[in-house]
């Protein structure tokens, strides 16, 4: 083509095609037919044909969370955009990287209640790191460069592109990433010096210190990880990860304690409450994470590591903050640590791991497993027998939410980065079975599991539809408790057993739902069915979902309830039956 | 939260100057349940590329904290700075008044704005607008003063604010 001159849609795809994008999950519309032209037209970008909007946004944020890559989206104008805002929100909860791209009504009709207008820029504002709606062709390649940037720079998110139809037809030149002048926006890379120099003094003197790694970590890069892994190994300190940064350090480490949080273990969260000096790394003090603010870790002294400034100092005050990318203010630590090879306190250290073990030695996690022919399936047993089958093979885990989703953070282990997707900030049913699908698209000769509750499949059970089409061998793990169980276990807990609609009756039955897509369906109900069925599912080349009927009333611990400290941690239900629950924790979620 | 040290803060933030901006900012504000106290906002660049937002807020030290971190994720903001921890600053508020009265009323009203140095820009058989220039607490008190006097209507620029000195802020 003369002089790069091409229509709207053309320089959108090239745009694409030169960022590196090989596959966009979308779903056509009026709004957006000249830009589904011209991927006809071309073969270099494969298109995913979603079945729901939200389906498409989650797809590309477990493509996007397994490769570390950008993901992109196309939907149409009006409910194509407004079908994507929960994925939207989920991904910048969670700093994923996204480029939405949504069809809108021509120019000329903005603002006039036109079919299918509706006002995406204003509609997805609060639920993106920024968005555009481009007016002019000649903006069109300067913008679509620019969102890849602001996307995949600084604290990662979603950003929406609005297109106009006229503007996808109207014609100009095309220019390349390399053409278009960036502006001022940048984040601080490499941390203060000075800072990093206070902070390894601290940490070198430390007499009861934590690592309290979280998701930044990930999003940095596989290079921050080892960054990481490499720092706690030298210096011998425990660690703990968020849920959102389970995998950043392998689990197989005797120094990991395990996650922290609402249900992360015992030894994590009395660890962090009794700790001298906390090192957190690429996590933000997430209400879940801390329990009550005003009892937090209150003795420690405390370093954070992190890309975004407005993640400092917003829950919680710090003493030492260090604003830069995780790998980068890790890689300059590490080359201190070294040059000073400080002395670490190791008596105290020993002192501390001992109060550690002890703490571990509680066993939080246990449960009650029987194989008489009355006993049923326990859910985390399920769980268990799924890790130690399928842990030899690279195998990525994706999560619904609810009691399984904890279950799977605690007993699933990941040795490595980007095999665990989960939504954790906004906790959207519904995002696992998509997202495990775009895991799929990513890595096509893994193995894929949605662990899943049968409550949150039936958020997105149309993407069956996308997994069939594609033949993607996505294996649905439903740990099947007929109940909304997160729910029913606090209503059990805080509302005096009221069951309020939290039963689900009326579900499919998840084999013949499987083979009406032409799946393999398949069902444990009792515990000595679990391993084959699990070995079944592994060993079938095509998507399976596996019906596991566990036990319907098991519930989640430890926990930490609303609103209370890391210390008041329930270990079980007998200690939990009298109220602990305070009147301000009462109104938290 | 306590309420004990609540601050109010003067922000002068420099902004490209494009649709949507004084919403992302707004949106900002009110989605993380954060005060305004005013806001105004005018071009300022010879090019008219940049937009200058002049706003004034309060809160805890840390809600600032995080108020001036939040604002400069915004992809076009292009750079925040917080006046009232940066130094002495001039704070200057511009604002119409109309008052409508008669008789005795009437001569008080225009006493007392020649005390104040207030401008007479409209005349009529039963009303005046007056123009006024100041800090925030010179318009408030005349507005006292004013209310006294007949029916007032206000119109109120918000506070603008510019540091003393030869230092700009796109040099701190
Ligand atoms: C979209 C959405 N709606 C509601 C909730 C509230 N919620 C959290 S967990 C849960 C129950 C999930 O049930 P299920 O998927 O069966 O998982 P289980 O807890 O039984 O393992 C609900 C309703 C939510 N997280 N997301
Ligand atoms: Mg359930």
């Amino acid at each position: 083509m003369s002089d790069n001159i091409m229509s709207g849609a053309d320089i959108v795809i090239k745009a694409l095609a030169d960022q590196g994008v090989e596959v966009i999950f979308g779903y056509p519309g009026g709004a957006v037919l000249p830009l589904y032209d011209a991927i006809f037209k071309q073969n270099s970008i494969r298109h995913i044909l979603v079945r729901h909007e939200q389906g498409a946004v989650h797809m590309a944020e477990g493509y996007a969370r397994s490769t570390g890559k950008v993901g992109v989206v196309l939907v149409t104008s009006g409910p194509g955009a407004t079908n994507a805002v929960t994925g939207l929100t989920d991904a910048l909860m969670d700093s994923v990287p996204l480029i939405c791209l949504t069809g809108q009504v021509p120019t000329h009709l903005i603002g006039n209640d036109a079919f299918q207008e509706a006002d995406t820029t204003g509609i997805t504002r609060p639920c993106t790191k920024h968005n555009y709606l481009v007016k002019h062709v000649d903006e069109l390649s300067g913008v679509m460069h620019e969102a890849f940037e602001v996307a995949k720079s600084g604290r990662p998110g979603p950003v929406v592109i609005d297109l106009p139809k006229d503007v996808q037809f109207a014609e100009s030149k095309y220019l390349s990433p390399e053409e278009i002048s960036q502006r001022h926006y940048f984040d601080k890379v490499t941390g203060d010096s000075e800072k990093i120099s206070e902070a390894i003094e601290l940490i070198a003197t430390a007499k009861k210190p934590i690592f309290y790694i979280g998701g930044g970590c990930i999003n940095s890069g596989t290079a921050a990880c080892k960054a990481i892994a490499d720092l706690v190994r030298i210096t011998g300190y425990p660690a703990t990860t968020t849920l959102m940064g389970l995998g950043a350090i392998p689990s197989s480490s005797p120094q990991w304690l395990g996650m922290l949080g609402m249900h992360g273990t015992y030894e994590a969260n009395l660890a962090m409450h009794g700790c001298d000096v906390m090192i957190a790394v690429g996590a933000r003090f997430d209400d879940r994470v801390t329990g009550r603010i005003d009892a937090f870790s209150p003795n420690s002294k405390k370093i954070h590591i992190d890309i975004d400034p407005s993640s400092i100092n917003k829950n919680v005050p710090v003493e030492i903050p260090i604003i830069g990318d995780v790998g980068e203010v890790l890689s300059q630590m590490l080359k201190i640590w070294d040059q000073k090879a400080p002395n670490v306190d190791s008596k105290a250290l020993k002192k501390w791991w001992s109060e550690i073990d002890d703490w571990r030695a509680v066993n939080c996690l246990k449960y009650d497993q029987g194989h008489e022919p009355n006993d049923t399936i326990k859910p985390q047993y399920a769980i268990e027998r799924l890790y130690e089958l399928t842990k030899d093979k690279e195998t990525f885990i994706t999560t619904e939410v609810g009691q399984h989703q904890m279950w799977a953070a605690q007993f699933y282990k990941f040795e490595k980065p980007n095999h665990w997707m989960t939504s954790g900030g906004l906790g959207t049913m519904g995002y696992g079975l998509p997202s495990a699908i775009g895991v799929q698209v990513a890595h096509p000769k893994s193995l894929v599991i949605d662990i899943a509750g049968e409550g949150s499949t039936m958020m997105n059970i149309q993407e069956l539809g996308t997994m069939a089409q594609y033949n993607l061998p996505v294996k649905v793990f439903i740990i099947n408790n007929e109940w909304l169980g997160m729910v029913r276990q606090w209503q059990e807990l805080l509302h005096g057993g009221r069951y309020a609609e939290s039963y689900s009756a009326g579900l499919p039955d998840f084999i013949k739902l499987a083979e009406s897509y032409g799946m393999t369906g398949m069902r444990a109900t009792h515990p000595d069915e679990v391993d084959d069925v699990i070995r079944r599912m592994v060993d079938e080349p095509g998507p399976v979902i596996a019906d596991i009927v566990v036990s319907k009333e098991e519930n989640c611990f430890p926990m930490i309830p609303g609103g209370a400290a890391h210390n008041e941690i329930l270990l079980g239900l007998n200690e939990s039956q009298e109220q602990t629950q305070s009147e301000d924790g009462m109104v938290l979620v | 939260m306590t309420n004990d040290n609540i601050e109010r803060h003067v922000l002068a933030v420099l902004v490209d100057n494009e649709p949507g901006v004084l919403a992302r900012v707004v949106g900002l504000f009110s989605g993380r349940g954060y005060n305004i106290e005013s806001l105004t906002v005018a071009t300022v660049s010879e090019d008219d590329s940049a937009s200058r937002i002049n706003l004034v807020t309060s809160g805890t030290p840390m809600i600032i904290e995080q108020i001036k971190a939040q604002l400069e994720r915004l992809v076009p903001v292009q750079k925040v700075n917080d006046l009232t921890e940066e130094g002495p600053h001039v704070e200057n508020e511009f604002a119409l008044i109309k008052i409508k009265n008669s008789g005795p009323e009437r001569r008080e009203a225009l006493r007392i704005a020649d005390i104040f140095r207030a401008r007479v820009v409209d005349t009529a058989v039963e009303s005046f607008v007056f123009s006024l220039t100041g800090s925030p607490e010179k318009i408030a008190s005349f507005l006292d003063l004013m209310r006294n006097l007949g029916e007032v209507e206000i119109a109120r620029s918000g506070v603008v604010a510019i540091k003393r000195g030869k230092k700009t802020v796109i040099e701190t």
